[in-house]
């Protein structure tokens, strides 16, 4: 009987131990594992394509443990970019290539008159050659940023690509200033003459200016002008603001708009080129007559007629424009 | 040869910050610039991990790919190495990199970016190993010398490693098979374009 009283002391001890155990079980398995809670970093991926935590250092923007999005800007600006800069700007060249050979410059009509009136105040040209010539330093750095290392770079090896890419880059942020200040003149200066109106899809409809060969009447500003007028206002004030954001890093926004703020900006910004290469070839080669608006402020009388009938109209009954039918049959001066 | 990565076992790092001091300090990096930072992930909260981070040294680097001046250059053991004589400070490597390695010191009007300044793997750059002038741009040279990067030497817990990508993935490999759990290799994939199976 003893031995049986100790079996049943063993047995009552072994179930008390059993239970202490069972009970404590999920305490220990919960040592064991501490990772069943933790954060995975292919969850915070998926979930936010980017992993952003707390640091103690105090620049709070490292913050951004990983951005696998640098990834994509990296495809746009290596592939996509070059492609739709490359169609863009080659394409309009080719463009007026062609157009040139088949057209050649759209010549004045009714020749020169002798006469002029003025069409260019001396501020007005002073406005767009100061946006112009900034434009020009900012397209070739611009593109020296995208096109320069398969392009420039074998030419001139690495140490002089980096030098003239040093200055180029100086030269684009400091000339942005003159250039945005021109960009804000030009849509103030110039914005009563630029409003779409009913001339506009008339002279849209009959082709004018150097691509039929009809002269529709406009004023001031034909079709054709006035959306050269919205493409460097619209596209300079993009190419403003972007690359605003760009230069100053971090003041607007974090590394996922700068990266926006860069697609953007050199969209925007290789289109705006092959349009005003299209602007260059309609005030230069393409247009007889047309470089002098912005050359002396002066065109000819013959000429305004042509292109800006309603406009010559206008600076008559102002009193501001020579009147009357032909030079020849004016009385001597 | 030897493929030099790192890898922080985030399941180790107690977020002391030593790896950033030493860095700091080993290079002399100026004020505000950090070539390594130490990130926790929900603070406070349960399941919170931090993880040391700087530079990757990625395979096919993104910053290396997208330099306009074509600045960048991996050396035998693989360490993404730049050049500051050529760099313009543009920024774009900062866009293209997927972890925030590179820095620019502040120089010149409007917050204008000087040269990119990024970990190094603690080799240096491309002048004389050991010389002044490598010192000064870019920090010292512990590779030359047959040392390891100072962060991962130095770290308290042997959360961070560094040195040849096989040997640290099975030191790690090691690790989680004796205590039974890890969280990954973080940035790997990313980086490396593999990660380790544990």
């Amino acid at each position: 009987m003893a031995s049986f009283g100790r079996f049943i002391r063993l047995a009552v001890g072994a179930c008390a131990f059993l239970l202490v155990i069972a009970a404590s079980a999920p305490c220990i398995a919960q040592q064991v594992n501490p990772t069943a809670s933790s954060v995975k970093e292919q969850q915070l991926l998926q979930e936010l394509n980017r992993i952003q935590g707390r640091v103690s250092i105090p620049d709070q923007r490292s913050g951004v443990l990983e951005q696998p999005a640098g990834r994509d800007w990296r495809e746009f600006h290596n592939v996509t970019l070059r492609w739709i800069g490359g169609i863009a700007i080659l394409g309009i060249i080719a463009v007026m290539v062609i157009f040139y050979l088949t057209r050649g410059m759209v010549r004045l009509e009714s020749g020169r008159s002798g006469r002029t009136i003025v069409r260019f105040t001396a501020f007005e040209r002073f406005v767009h050659w100061m946006t112009a010539t900034c434009f020009i330093v900012l397209a070739i750095s611009g593109l020296n940023i995208t096109f320069g290392r398969p392009l420039l770079l074998p030419l001139i090896g690495f140490e002089a690509f980096s030098e003239w890419s040093q200055w180029a880059k100086y030269a684009h942020i400091y000339l942005s200033f003159p250039f945005t200040i021109g960009v804000v003149l030009i849509f103030l200066m110039w914005i009563a003459g630029n409003i779409p109106n009913k001339v506009d899809v008339d002279w849209l409809k009959r082709g004018g200016g150097i691509v039929g060969h009809d002269h529709p009447p406009a004023y001031r500003f034909n079709a054709g002008q006035k959306a050269i007028y919205w493409i460097v206002v619209l596209g300079g004030g993009a190419v403003a603001v972007t690359g605003y954001a760009l230069m100053f890093p971090f003041y607007l926004s974090g590394i996922e708009g700068m990266q926006l703020a860069q697609v953007v900006h050199s969209i925007v910004a290789v289109l705006f080129i092959a349009a005003m290469l299209a602007h260059i070839y309609i005030g230069t080669v393409g247009m007889e007559g047309a470089f002098e608006a912005m050359g002396t402020g002066e065109v000819d009388l013959n000429w305004a007629r042509e292109h800006h009938s309603l406009w010559v109209e206008e600076e008559q009954a102002k009193g501001q424009a020579p009147s009357g039918g032909t030079p020849k049959a004016m009385p001597a001066e | 040869m030897a493929r030099m990565k790192f890898l922080c076992d985030a399941d180790r790092c107690i977020e002391c910050n030593a790896c950033v001091t030493a860095c700091k300090n080993e290079h002399e990096v100026p004020w505000g610039i950090n070539r390594r930072r130490v990130v926790t992930i929900n603070d406070g909260k349960p399941g919170e991990r931090s993880v040391s981070m700087a530079c990757m040294h990625c395979t096919d680097a993104p910053c290396a790919a997208v330099c306009p001046v074509n600045c960048f250059y991996t050396t035998a053991d693989g360490v993404v190495l730049h050049s500051k004589d050529l760099c313009i400070g543009c920024g774009y490597c900062f866009y293209a990199c997927p972890f925030g390695a590179p820095q620019y010191p502040k120089v010149g009007n409007f917050g204008s970016r000087g040269k990119m300044d990024k970990c190094t793997f603690c080799a240096g750059g491309p002048e004389a190993d050991g010389s002044r002038e490598e010192y000064e741009k870019y920090g010292a040279n512990r590779l030359a010398e047959g040392k390891l990067p100072l962060c991962a030497e130095m770290c308290s817990t042997k959360s961070l490693l560094a040195g040849d990508g096989e040997i640290i993935a099975q030191i790690y490999k090691e690790r989680v098979m004796k205590r039974g759990y890890g969280s990954g290799a973080w940035g790997w994939k990313t980086a490396y374009h593999e990660t380790i199976e544990s």
